[in-house]
């Protein structure tokens, strides 16, 4: 019984939140003042106290320019969210961050990305400490197939971040408890990571990810694996961890860009169309494709 | 005509019927295909299947039984005398009669009742045959008609037809099974009679293996010694010298292949690593015995080793060459089908590319690993070609490379080859053989296969 009224509430309210946005979608509709055609940046890309600096950047696979020109700061302690179509360019931009489109064959990337008054883009530049400094969660939660205990430990082993057993508990057990996940699993830190839900899944591989201690973390869709109340403790879990990280997230669900992030920068077709502050993204865009995209006309 | 006409014509006879089932199906429906239980097509296979099976059926049990009918209605119109002989000069005038008909060497002379018998049986064998003809015939006609009568708008034909697919289906595989049970069960009954003639206990903990057996009474040194033990430490040895080359080499090449090697270089060298496979073992045989063998000797001669020169390290070795394309194969594969995901993570925290493949890739791929270096063992255990060149036949008790040795399967190639007698305990030792070395490689492959099902179960 309980459950059934929960869900018409739910409905209700659900029904009532798409009347709003339907109202403000056509108001809106007058907001946006750059036409479809121009492919310049919408507002400002860059913040003062940036973190990483990205600027100029291209990207090709083979033939294929599957991002153009594309300048944008990474602010310190800000959760900044990438949206837009599918094969947009957002994911592929991410994956620049941490040079992870070197493991692609064929994949070629220009401009400039500045981290530590450093150009990580540059070939010679040690990919194993800036991995370590730039962290990644994937859409699909991949737990190694080892112990709970083991994928946590992974990290810091590789990296020689504990001096003996002692400290490396240590490491395990504020990993898994600054994700949120050191109740659940405490007592099956033995286990096959592969054994526990979706969900916990997920939090196992951004613990792991903590676990090097990394100053920005990017996650590629999170959530998009992931049930609603899932969905709610990554978000959460984020909020936390914004206090100390940067974090970077593609995703396909609007509201989730709206719920969590900072700014929102909207990628379409390869080309950053617009950056701003999530509210005035999701409020007044001035692009009219950024517009066409919020009010779900595509996408 | 040759028999095998009359298969020929019944092929044709069932094309007929197959169009002439399609085109009563048509008639029947009046134009309106679409009011038929099934596609025309299938009331055409259903009445070919009615006009081939049955005929087809009759023409295999006629061949299988015609010579035995013949024979015993020949041997009937034998005069007295002959047919009162014992059993065996009884067989000897019978393969006379027959060589007779198939103009074989006759003896010189060949008394009139003989003669006439030949002739009796060529007379019944040319009835047999029109009989046979006209049989097939009939049923072939006979079942396309009843076939024909039976079409009618409701008639079910695509479930018969699929079901007597069915049926052949069923029936093919279980060719495969009941053979495989046909072997294993006479394997065991001689094995059986084996041990009756010598204990079980004697046979596989016996330390010493000399097969002779006395022909005739009082013979002197042929009491025979079945000890099996020298023969599997000799299997083992040579197994593990394999393994001892295969698993490194052949594990490192699959790591090179499935994630260092360009996809150009991956798909020019996996097939020819592959070739290797498809080598003949009896070229690996003397490849062995002539090549590997003698340089091993004169390596040993050089540093005042005795190498004998048919050594179990150079059968090992060579075995062991023709096995790298199982291990890295098998590896390859799995360590391919590693998700690319589980990398991912890996490169993501900072792994380099070693650490990723040996902290991460590798333990995700071991079990499937370790099965396919199971079969391979299994494919060595029972490798005969090589090592029958290669090994010797001294069964020798050691655990030294550099001697002689002999394996199972060596054994029981020269345990068969030649003149033998059938009840000897020598030629029944080769079913015993036979049959430890299949328990021993079924049990490799059964646990290579649980590992393999427990290894799915593990990211999926």
């Amino acid at each position: 019984m309980a459950n059934t009224v929960n869900m018409s509430q739910y409905n209700e309210q659900a029904e009532r939140r798409k009347q709003e946005r339907r109202k403000q979608g056509k108001m809106r509709l007058s907001t946006a003042t750059v036409t479809r055609d121009n492919r310049e940046t919408i507002g400002n890309v860059t913040v003062p106290d940036y973190r990483i600096r990205c600027t100029d950047i291209n990207v090709f696979y083979g033939d294929k320019h599957a991002i153009r020109n594309i300048t944008l700061d990474i602010g310190r302690h800000e959760i900044i969210a990438m949206i837009g179509p599918s094969g947009c360019g957002k994911s592929t931009f991410l994956r620049c961050l941490n040079r992870m489109n070197d493991t692609i064959e064929n994949c070629r990337v220009t401009g400039k990305i500045m981290m530590d008054n450093q150009d990580i883009n540059d070939k010679s530049i040690d990919v194993v400490p800036l991995r370590a400094k730039v962290g990644m969660v994937f859409q699909k939660p991949n737990p190694f197939p080892k112990s709970v205990y083991e994928n946590i430990a992974f990290g810091p082993r590789i990296h020689g971040l504990a001096k003996d057993k002692v400290e490396l508990d240590e490491i395990v057990v504020t990993s898994l408890k600054r994700a949120g996940l050191w109740e659940e699993v405490k007592d099956r830190l033995d286990q096959p990571g592969t054994s526990l839900s979706g969900g916990q899944q997920q939090r196992l591989c951004i613990a792991r990810t903590i676990a090097v201690n990394p100053e920005v973390i990017l996650m590629d869709e999170p959530c998009s694996a992931l049930d609603p109340i899932a969905t709610t403790k990554i978000e959460e879990l984020m909020d936390q961890l914004c206090a100390d990280y940067s974090i970077v997230i593609v995703t396909h669900s609007m509201q989730q860009a709206a719920r969590v992030s900072h700014r929102t920068a909207y990628f379409h077709l390869g080309d950053l169309i617009e950056v701003g502050a999530t509210e005035q993204i999701f409020t007044k865009p001035v692009h009219q494709l950024t517009e066409d995209y919020i009010t779900g006309r595509f996408g | 005509m040759h028999t095998f006409t009359f298969v020929l014509i019944l092929l044709m006879l069932m094309v007929a019927s197959f169009f002439f089932g399609r085109r009563r199906a048509v008639t029947v429906s009046k134009g309106d295909v679409r009011s038929l239980n099934s596609l025309p097509g299938y009331y055409g296979y259903y009445t070919a299947l009615w006009c081939g099976i049955p005929a087809l059926l009759i023409f295999t049990f006629w061949q299988f039984s015609e010579s035995a009918v013949i024979t015993n209605l020949v041997i009937a119109g034998l005069p007295e005398e002959v047919t009162l002989l014992s059993k065996q000069q009884l067989n000897l005038v019978i393969n006379e009669i027959r060589n007779l008909v198939s103009d074989n060497i006759v003896a010189s002379t060949i008394s009139p009742e003989i003669a006439a018998a030949a002739e009796r049986y060529r007379e019944m064998q040319a009835i047999s045959k029109m009989a046979l003809f006209a049989v097939m015939m009939a049923l072939g006609v006979g079942g396309a008609t009843y076939a024909l009568s039976r079409i009618h708008q409701q008639h079910k034909a695509r479930n018969k037809v699929e079901n007597t697919i069915l049926i052949f289906l069923i029936a093919c595989s279980t060719i495969a099974i009941f053979t495989t049970l046909g072997i294993v069960l006479s394997v065991l009954f001689e094995a059986i009679l084996f041990f009756q003639a010598v204990p079980v206990t004697d046979f596989l903990f016996g330390l010493e293996w000399s097969p002779q057996t006395a022909i005739r009474p009082g013979q002197v040194g042929a009491s025979g010694a079945f000890g099996a033990v020298p023969l599997f430490t000799g299997t083992m040895l040579v197994s593990a010298i394999a393994m001892v080359v295969a698993v490194p080499i052949g594990l490192m090449s699959a790591i090179y292949l499935a994630e260092y090697a360009s996809p150009g270089m991956r798909a020019l060298s996996k097939p020819m690593l592959e070739v290797l496979a498809g080598i003949p073992t009896v070229v690996y045989g003397f490849f062995a015995a002539l090549t590997v063998a003698p340089f091993f000797r004169g390596w040993g001669e050089s540093l005042g080793l005795a190498i004998s020169s048919e050594s179990a390290l150079a059968a090992g070795v060579v075995m062991g060459i023709m096995i790298i394309p199982f291990v890295s194969s098998l590896s390859d594969d799995v360590i391919y089908a590693v998700p690319q995901s589980l990398r991912d993570g890996a490169y993501s925290l900072g792994a380099t590319q070693s650490e990723t493949i040996r902290k991460v890739v590798i333990p995700a791929a071991l079990p499937g690993i370790v099965a396919g270096i199971l079969l391979a063992v299994s494919r060595a255990i029972g490798e005969t070609m090589i090592v029958v060149m290669a090994a010797g036949l001294a069964a020798n008790l050691t655990a030294n490379p550099l001697e002689s040795v002999t394996t199972v399967t060596v054994q029981i190639v020269t345990l068969l080859v030649g003149d033998q007698e059938f009840d000897s305990p020598k030629t029944l030792a080769a079913f015993a053989l036979g049959l430890v070395l299949f328990v021993v490689t079924l049990v490799l492959n059964v646990i290579a296969l649980y590992v393999v099902r427990k290894y799915r179960e593990q990211y999926e």
